[in-house]
């Protein structure tokens, strides 16, 4: 299983590592768009969420308790977007934006004093002689528990959007919220907790970033994954299986690109680092080019304030 | 806010007055200003600087008053700070940043008062702009010493930043000192484009190391590579990165290059409260104390430390350079001849890999 120099399964099962914040993030920002809200403080979510998992799991000893603490932190924050865009009818892409400053500065602050500290460690999931399987156990069997977790999320997402009742209430309201509301849901209710869930799966992805890909705290460790994040679900055509395969793309391409120049290869590094956005280009392109803007997928809603009254 | 700007007006008056004829017989009393591009807490580079800054309060106490400001984006940003800085009574003021060159000498030439002075930069526009700079391939050396000496797979491994002659020069010490006394050592090069994305670092390292690669060292700013190295129980080492990083002893980080700005700010606040200072273009080293080598831990064994201090020392005491010839370029056309070390300038311009470095430098 080598081409070029690189091993084909090591590639495949640090891809899936690297893809887990950007995946939950986008499984998370999904549903929110899904219900007709837009919010671009993905990233101040995710690092509010690697700063609060990261002091959870530094105090209680617990990488458990930590991922739960990035949840909390992601939510508590999203709180604040959806204060502001429900209640105070704000714009949204305005609200957003300024989330993810405040989000950065308030994660700078409470981090002071987390520098070089290093979290409790999260372990593989024993899986036993599975691990051992030529090929399949390094792929499928070797991870910790927030890779399986994350791979759940996007079933659990698919599964509730497309079979369940709340699903189809969610897609009713980010498309029409005015019928929603004629029917008689609570638009505004249903969009709080589809935003405290996005930020909840931010923020369990920010803190999948401090506590198992780079383990330590620094200033902005982020570093720009809510965008891609974001970039994601539209890749995806807000379809969750489809944001899975955009989140390991990015994170497969982002990894072959380092592997081909640590083996030498003869590609310029500037056309691999360019790779993953052309091919988001380019499925765009495609994806729009067929049945216009039907086959974009997007929620006829999006990025549209409610209020009753109207 | 108007007592502020009056406030400011009157140490403007003053500084002015002293300059007036003042900086012949220098100040009683200094301000001392700094600014970062990136947080304090950064554990690296920026946390460096801030060490220095505060080394000079400590080394004058009441005679020099300190002011900074973090995160300073370079551009437009910078020019604000600085004035905001030159008005508000600042006599030096240190900008720590490549970025901030053009800023550092557009406003340096409205006060000419105010020393400037710009860290990594080459551009001294005007009289009261002055550079500074380490010789950090001096450290490079050092590790490339020992990663030659201890590797088992005979693959070093480094994460560039960007492809600047800074970066160059330490990819290029560093493999010539583990090829002087590893013949069969390789270095493989993965080029990061930035400074800062742990994410990012950890991911060129995990890469590295999947590839086989036992010794990374790194040119990025975070500890993320050696927190990777941490994961494979002591099979791979590292080095600690502009700061000791010292929460990795023993191993992965079996020693480190400290960026130690602080003989360097103190020397030039000195310089100026005692009436001695003068436009300089400074590039010390091991020698001037600028760059430390951190402790070598009991990872590297004995006679290997010795050897590696032995370099520090030799490198210290100015009779060994780590670029001494013979050496060639990449393509096999000579650059130093037998004996003749390498000019300050060739360094400083480095945009090619010594023979033997295998892959291209990005453009």
């Amino acid at each position: 299983m080598e081409i070029g120099g690189i091993n084909l399964v090591v590639l495949v099962a640090s891809l899936m590592v690297a893809a887990v914040p950007i995946l939950l993030a986008a499984i998370g920002e999904l549903v929110v768009e899904r219900s007709g809200v837009l919010n671009l403080g993905v990233e101040g979510m995710m690092i509010i969420g690697a700063i609060g998992g990261f002091i959870a799991a530094v105090t209680t000893g617990s990488p458990v308790l930590g991922f739960l603490g990035g949840a909390l932190a992601g939510a508590a924050l999203s709180a604040v977007f959806a204060l502001l865009t429900l209640v105070f009818l704000a714009n949204q892409v305005a609200t957003g934006l300024a989330l993810t400053l405040f989000g950065l500065g308030v994660s700078s602050l409470a981090g002071q004093g987390y520098n070089g500290i290093k979290p409790p460690h999260t372990g593989d999931v024993p899986l036993g002689p599975l691990a051992d399987l030529p090929v399949l156990g390094p792929i499928l069997f070797a991870h910790d528990w927030v890779v399986y977790f994350s791979i759940a999320m996007v079933a659990a997402t698919w599964w509730v959007l497309k079979a369940t009742r709340i699903g189809l209430v969610l897609r009713a309201v980010g498309e029409s919220h005015e019928a929603a509301h004629a029917l008689g849901y609570k638009v505004n209710r249903i969009r709080l907790l589809a935003i405290l869930f996005g930020g909840a799966m931010a923020g369990m992805g920010g803190a999948y970033i401090s506590l198992v890909r780079v383990p330590q705290w620094v200033d902005g460790i982020t570093a720009g994954a809510g965008w891609i994040a974001l970039a994601i679900v539209v890749f995806a055509s807000w379809k969750p299986w489809r944001a899975l395969i955009g989140a390991y793309l990015f994170g497969g391409i982002s990894q072959l690109q380092l592997n081909l120049q640590a083996a030498g290869s003869v590609i310029p590094v500037e056309y691999l680092s360019m790779a993953p956005y052309l091919v988001t280009i380019l499925v765009l392109v495609i994806m729009s080019s067929g049945r216009g803007r039907a086959g974009l997928n997007a929620p006829a809603a999006l990025g549209q304030n409610f209020h009753a009254s109207r | 806010m108007k007592r502020r700007n009056l406030l400011a007006g009157a140490a403007m008056g003053m500084a002015l007055a002293m300059a007036g004829g003042a900086f012949a017989q220098g100040m009683d009393k200094v301000k001392a200003c700094f600014i970062y591009v990136g947080p304090i807490g950064d554990g690296g580079w920026t946390f460096q600087h801030h060490q220095g800054t505060l080394a000079v309060q400590e080394a004058f106490g009441d005679k020099v008053e300190t002011q900074y400001q973090e995160s300073v984006p370079e551009g437009a940003d910078a020019e604000r700070v600085l004035t905001q800085m030159a008005l508000g009574g600042c006599n030096i003021i240190f900008a720590t940043s490549f970025g901030y060159m053009d800023q550092v000498n557009a406003i340096a030439a409205k006060f000419p008062d105010v020393k400037f002075e710009h860290a990594t930069g080459f551009k001294r526009d005007s009289a009261n702009v002055s550079t500074y700079n380490a010789r950090f391939y001096e450290g490079r050396a050092v590790e490339g010493l020992i990663a030659g000496r201890m590797t088992k797979s005979n693959k070093i491994g480094y994460i560039a930043s960007f492809p600047i002659p800074e970066v160059i020069m330490g990819i290029n010490a560093y493999y010539l000192a583990a090829k002087k006394v590893n013949p069969d050592v390789e270095v493989t090069v993965v080029w990061a484009f930035t400074w800062f994305d742990p994410a990012k670092e950890a991911d060129a390292a995990k890469a590295l190391i999947d590839q086989g690669i036992d010794f990374i060292a790194s040119h990025t700013d975070s500890t993320a590579p050696l927190a990777e190295a941490a994961k494979t129980n002591g099979a791979v080492l590292g080095f600690g990165q502009a700061s000791d990083m010292a929460e990795y002893k023993p191993s992965p980080r079996v020693t480190s290059i400290i960026d130690n700005w602080g003989p360097y700010y103190i020397k030039r606040v000195g310089a100026l409260l005692d009436g001695t200072y003068e436009q300089v273009d400074a590039w010390e080293g091991i020698a001037g104390g600028e760059v430390l080598i951190g402790e070598i831990t009991e990872a590297v064994p004995a006679e290997v430390k010795a050897e590696a201090e032995a370099m520090r020392d030799a490198i210290a005491a100015g009779t060994f350079h780590p670029f001494t010839g013979p050496i060639n370029k990449q393509d096999g056309s000579a650059w130093l001849a037998e004996g003749q070390t390498a000019p300050d300038g060739d360094l400083l311009g480095m945009g090619f890999y010594v023979e033997g470095v295998k892959g291209d430098i990005p453009q």
